[in-house]
């Protein structure tokens, strides 16, 4: 990509690299050389700005992202996106644990799997996995969109709120007051309009299946009093 | 929190080179763990011969102790000093009575390990003040493990870093607390170990050591620690030709592998391996929680 600015993270520290692409100024392109692995890359980011981080993310990679999209061409480590507001996270290869937690907004897309508690306590970011997801994803997942184009391990959607969770694969088990849900034309739509937003349209959306909250646990039941 | 690094090498070319790349990667886990650090370096071992790792021997003791040793055998014993350990390599034959003068000599000195191949150094400090210390970046061998503590479960001492060594050429390091290691240790103690300190790792060395002693497997022992063991962990058990890593079934703590044609090798968090050879191309990936993964060399 021409006009590309560079951050060689050999050459600098990491909070000079994080302040060029917080500047309110910041537009364009930008590539950060030499990530091995460091945590708290391209975080808090507020502008509509490219970044590509080169190589392998350590913690927190594109966390509180608002509006900026942000690429990273390798592995991420434990919290990528997390908290993201907008915008949008690519990980071309695997995310590590609770891989866009908390999330308000915005797309993560994850090329390769993602470990556990993908997507714990979502708040309506939309994540886009193209392999399997570990154990506890989705946990009190509360909006949002997860979409697992490979498996879910265990517990999963376990104290679910209203994210929808839809699995094209095996669920090796759902969590407390989790269950299959029939699929909407909505649902459909939504789940289609997401693999295109990821560029994964070679799955047809009525290969997955849909998880939802049964509601049993987070409302008040008189029944249980005695149990507080 | 703590940190964890291990290589296991496949290609003996970079044997020479093992105690370099280890200790670059235990200094970068240094943020994990400022308090103390230890490590084990596997390699070196030659039929019919023992090595022992002790510590804190005071300089004017150290006469009495060479001649306390060979007294009971002879001139087959090599001692190397390394600051405030050495390394005792002995005719096999001559070990329990050379174990049973160290335990008894006193004057603070410690017993650290044993075995056919493995020497293991541990101090408090910097893992990079550590490794300096014992010319970490100077040592081959086959295959090495080492820690950097922040410490949860018991003092910053030098018996309270890790690698623990509680069996012939075993060690554990260990991320995450236990909670029911008083218990164990009890029932342990019955069973007629012995524990140095207070801390929870040493217990679960301790288990897996008493369960190979009883004829098991190490992947059968770490697959019963699932059911006995009650805490966060993530361990990395060394022997004396291989390694072996475990997670909890929570898998709270974090666990990286690279494999190459070269190593295997293993880290808290991926910036570890960043200056490992060929790591550009490596299979890099999650160890999954309950499951035991083990590299071994062909005996």
């Amino acid at each position: 990509m021409s006009n590309m600015q560079e951050i060689d993270l050999a050459r600098c520290t990491l909070r000079e690299a994080n302040s060029q692409l917080q500047s309110e100024d910041a537009t364009g392109a930008w590539a950060i050389r030499n990530p091995r692995g460091r945590h708290a890359l391209a975080v808090g980011l507020t502008t509509p700005i490219d970044v590509l981080i080169d190589g392998q993310a350590g913690y927190y990679a594109a966390g509180m992202n608002q509006h900026a999209n942000i690429t990273i061409d390798g592995n991420a480590g434990p919290g990528v996106a997390e908290n993201m507001m907008s915008g949008r996270t690519h990980v071309r290869g695997n995310a590590s644990m609770a891989a866009g937690a908390t999330g308000h907004g915005g797309l993560l897309v994850i090329d390769g799997d993602a470990g556990a508690r993908c997507g714990i306590s979502m708040k309506g970011i939309d994540i886009v996995v193209r392999g399997s997801v570990g154990h506890m994803s989705a946990f009190m997942a509360q909006s949002g969109t997860l979409v697992v184009c490979g498996d879910a391990g265990e517990a999963l959607g376990d104290s679910l709120y209203e994210a929808k969770i839809f699995v094209r694969g095996e669920v090796k088990s759902l969590g407390a007051d989790c269950e299959e849900k029939a699929m909407t034309a909505e649902d459909i739509a939504l789940l289609q309009s997401l693999l295109e937003s990821a560029g994964m349209t070679e799955y047809p959306a009525d290969s997955f299946r849909l998880y939802g909250s049964a509601r049993r646990l987070y409302h008040f039941h008189v029944d249980n009093a005695a149990a507080y | 929190m703590c940190g964890i690094v291990g290589l296991f090498l496949k290609n003996p070319a970079l044997q020479p080179e093992l105690g370099r790349l280890t200790s670059q990667m235990l200094k970068v886990m240094t943020e994990r763990g400022p308090d103390s650090a230890g490590f084990a370096v596997y390699g070196g071992a030659h039929h019919g011969q023992t090595k022992i790792t002790v510590r804190d021997l005071a300089p004017e003791q150290v006469a009495t102790f060479e001649k306390g040793l060979a007294d009971i055998a002879g001139p087959g014993i090599a001692v190397i000093f390394r600051n405030d350990h050495m390394v005792i390599t002995l005719p096999t034959e001559h070990e329990k009575a050379v174990r049973q003068f160290i335990s008894s000599f006193g004057h603070g000195v410690a017993f650290v390990s044993s075995g056919d191949s493995i020497e293991l150094y541990k101090g408090v400090g910097l893992p990079e003040d550590v490794a300096t210390r014992f010319d970490l970046a100077g040592m081959g061998g086959t295959h090495a493990i080492g820690h950097t503590r922040m410490a949860t479960e018991s003092a910053v001492t030098t018996a309270g870093a890790h690698p623990f060594s509680t069996g012939p050429d075993q060690c554990l390091v260990h991320n995450g607390s236990l909670s029911n290691h008083n218990t164990l240790r009890r029932q342990l103690v019955r069973e007629g170990l012995e524990f140095a300190t207070e801390n929870d790792s040493e217990v679960a060395a301790g288990y897996l050591s008493w369960r190979l002693s009883r004829g098991e497997r190490l992947d059968e022992a770490l697959t019963a620690s699932l059911a006995d063991l009650d805490g966060f962990y993530t361990f990395v058990v060394g022997t004396r030709d291989g390694f072996a890593v475990l997670r909890d079934p929570v898998a709270c703590k974090p666990a990286v592998i690279a494999e190459t044609d070269d190593y295997v090798a293993f880290a808290s968090e991926y910036r570890a391996f960043a200056q490992l050879p060929g790591i550009e191309n490596a299979t890099v990936f999650e160890p999954e929680p309950q499951r035991v993964y083990h590299w071994e060399h062909a005996a």
